[in-house]
């Protein structure tokens, strides 16, 4: 009769998002990649209203003070700028415009080239045909040159960079989209929900979009990656944002006069843009094969062996 | 293949005669190129003289009229800030960018074979691991701070190599190294996975049964099919070329293409900008076409 208590059922599956955090916790590299993310989104959340005033608050006895040491407190402990803003404070205040302006281009991007990849696959061909000529005459340009042109016209401004940096970027998510949604068509539960009459849009919302859908927020982490990259390159040119806005492309830019002097300022913002980078590279790895039912397994194996 | 090429060329010529139509009243949108040339103390009549000058006097739809008109004869102006005709600036720059391009991509395909090639052959070994990592570095370090790194570290620290500039060959050996960083890393995942495919096909089986050595086994036998994805990538990388291109020469006073574009935008120099564009946009074509031939070479399926 012992063998009763062992025969007890389980709690049942586990929720998605517990099963979603066993598997993230078991990968080291994506574990910390994700706590990084996590930290830096709070120093662009919370660095403005906190540090705000620290990092504009001007010491001229204190210009570009070195790095790694404390005698001027914790806010330079990774040197001043040449105005004698601490860097640390600096680089957290300037996180908020770098992820505002890469999450406000992603969202974008991904919504309307999305929107236009469903559309595109699932009609005919000529409507098809527009949107994929016009995405190919988007992308068989070198997109920093049309954006150095349309945002010195425009004027540099945040809202612009997110427009310009979107067009570049819809693309991407169309032709993604519109791949899959051709495969997804043909198979068994699209056909039986048109056999049973279902609207056009219930079909494209209710049945393809949830099968696309990790694909894209896949690409959407690695794009987050490329958009930061092109947003702190613009802003390098002198093109992107402009000051008292700060981004930390603005920021190597603005540390480049004193390379011979003081790297530190360059330095640190641009190992802030590999840091931040790198992580949504490798977070953007691990969702490939978690979102994917097919390759699930790969990370769920060691929990099979046990049972 | 010449039918395919034609349908190509239309389509081409279509969004070139867009984005002509574009950058031509975006440009004229950015401000009044007499302000900027003329001395601070030039009369209104002084000004009114340079606009008539340089037929930027006239309603925006004649300026665009006499411009397509001069186009059709082979003429793209001139330019302000040189009084020489745009075309010939915009072809000595693509002088300088053509070759540093060509190289880049020459060294990136070549080492991008070779390791890639390597990484699928012994996966999870040393060479795939260094893949790997270097894809990663190029996918997250921006292009102008390793330039930045890479003149702290080169050019003022160890003093091996000058800062910017051109003139002797050491002068290209930075640009070249990092423009080179971020293509590779895309290109080498590439031959990396379709070489992974192209060794599990049945062909390779039976050539190993055969005995063919490991060497001749990857580079003459599995090679010539693992290249075909690998060529597609490369003409998607010409136009990201010209991207990294613009940094680059900025950074280190490269007098190409890429510089040049910057600094007519900012100086307002309209006929060199769209002379620029044009000519970019020809050169991507012809890249685009060649790359098609060659896939056309390598893989019978596709040659008609």
């Amino acid at each position: 009769m012992a063998d009763l208590s062992l025969a007890k059922p389980d709690d049942g599956p586990p929720s998605q998002g517990a099963s979603l955090f066993a598997m993230l916790w078991r990968d080291k590299f994506a574990f910390t990649s994700a706590v990084i993310l996590i930290v830096i989104l709070l120093f662009a959340l919370l660095g403005p209203t906190l540090l705000g005033e620290l990092a504009t608050d001007q010491n001229l006895r204190g210009r570009n003070s070195p790095p790694f040491s404390l005698d001027r407190g914790w806010a330079f402990v990774l040197g001043g700028d040449s105005l004698g803003r601490p860097m640390l404070a600096r680089l957290i205040v300037a996180a908020s415009s770098t992820m505002l302006i890469a999450a406000g281009t992603v969202i974008a991007s991904m919504v309307v080239g999305a929107s236009l990849g469903l559309v595109a696959g699932y009609t005919g061909k000529t409507v098809s045909q527009v949107i994929m000529r016009l995405a190919d005459v988007v992308m068989s340009f070198p997109s920093l040159l049309i954006a150095v042109v349309v945002l010195y016209v425009l004027g540099a401004s945040i809202p612009n960079m997110i427009l310009v940096l979107a067009i570049t970027r819809i693309p991407i998510y169309l032709r993604t989209t519109r791949a899959e949604v051709l495969e997804v068509r043909e198979r068994m539960f699209v056909q039986a929900a048109i056999v049973m009459g279902a609207h056009h849009w219930r079909i494209i919302l209710r049945h393809i979009l949830p099968v696309v859908a990790p694909t894209l927020v896949t690409i959407a982490t690695l794009d987050f990656a490329f958009v930061m990259l092109a947003e702190s390159s613009l802003s390098f040119l002198g093109i992107g944002v402009q000051p008292p806005d700060i981004t930390w492309g603005l920021m190597v830019s603005q540390g480049r006069p004193y390379l011979t002097s003081a790297w530190w300022l360059a330095f640190w913002p641009g190992l802030m843009i590999v840091i931040t980078a790198l992580s949504l590279n490798l977070l953007s790895n691990w969702m490939r094969v978690a979102l994917d039912p097919a390759q699930r397994w790969r990370l769920e194996s060691r929990k099979s062996k046990n049972v | 293949m010449t039918k395919m090429i034609g349908q190509r060329a239309i389509a081409s010529l279509l969004s070139l005669l867009g984005l002509m139509i574009l950058v031509f009243f975006l440009s004229r949108l950015t401000g009044d190129p007499a302000v900027l040339f003329l001395p601070i103390d030039a009369t209104e009549e002084m000004k009114q003289q340079f606009r008539a000058l340089h037929g930027l006097d006239l309603p925006l739809i004649e300026q665009f009229g006499r411009y397509v008109w001069d186009l059709l004869h082979l003429d793209f102006g001139e330019s302000l800030r040189k009084a020489r005709p745009a075309i010939d600036i915009v072809i000595e720059a693509y002088a300088w960018t053509l070759p540093l391009a060509l190289i880049t991509m020459s060294l990136v395909v070549a080492a991008a074979i070779f390791l890639g090639s390597l990484a699928a052959f012994n996966v999870g070994g040393f060479f795939d691991r260094l893949v790997s990592i270097v894809s990663l570095v190029g996918a997250s370090a921006p292009d102008f701070w390793i330039a930045i790194v890479a003149i702290v570290i080169f050019a003022l620290g160890l003093g091996w190599l000058p800062t910017s500039g051109v003139g002797t060959p050491w002068h290209w050996i930075l640009p070249i190294a990092v423009l080179f960083i971020r293509p590779f890393g895309l290109v080498v995942q590439v031959v990396r996975g379709s070489m992974l495919s192209a060794l599990a096909a049945p062909y390779v089986k039976t050539a190993r049964a055969k005995g063919v050595k490991n060497l001749p086994l990857i580079f003459v036998h599995t090679l010539r099919n693992g290249m075909l994805p690998v060529i597609t990538v490369i003409g998607d990388q010409a136009a990201a070329m010209l991207n990294g291109a613009v940094i680059v020469e900025t950074i280190f006073g490269f007098p190409g293409i890429g510089k040049l574009m910057i600094d007519s935008i900012l100086q307002r120099d309209f006929n060199v900008v769209l002379a620029a564009i044009m000519v970019t946009a020809i050169v991507i074509f012809i890249m685009n076409i060649l790359i098609d031939i060659a896939y056309g070479l390598l893989d019978p399926r596709i040659r008609h």
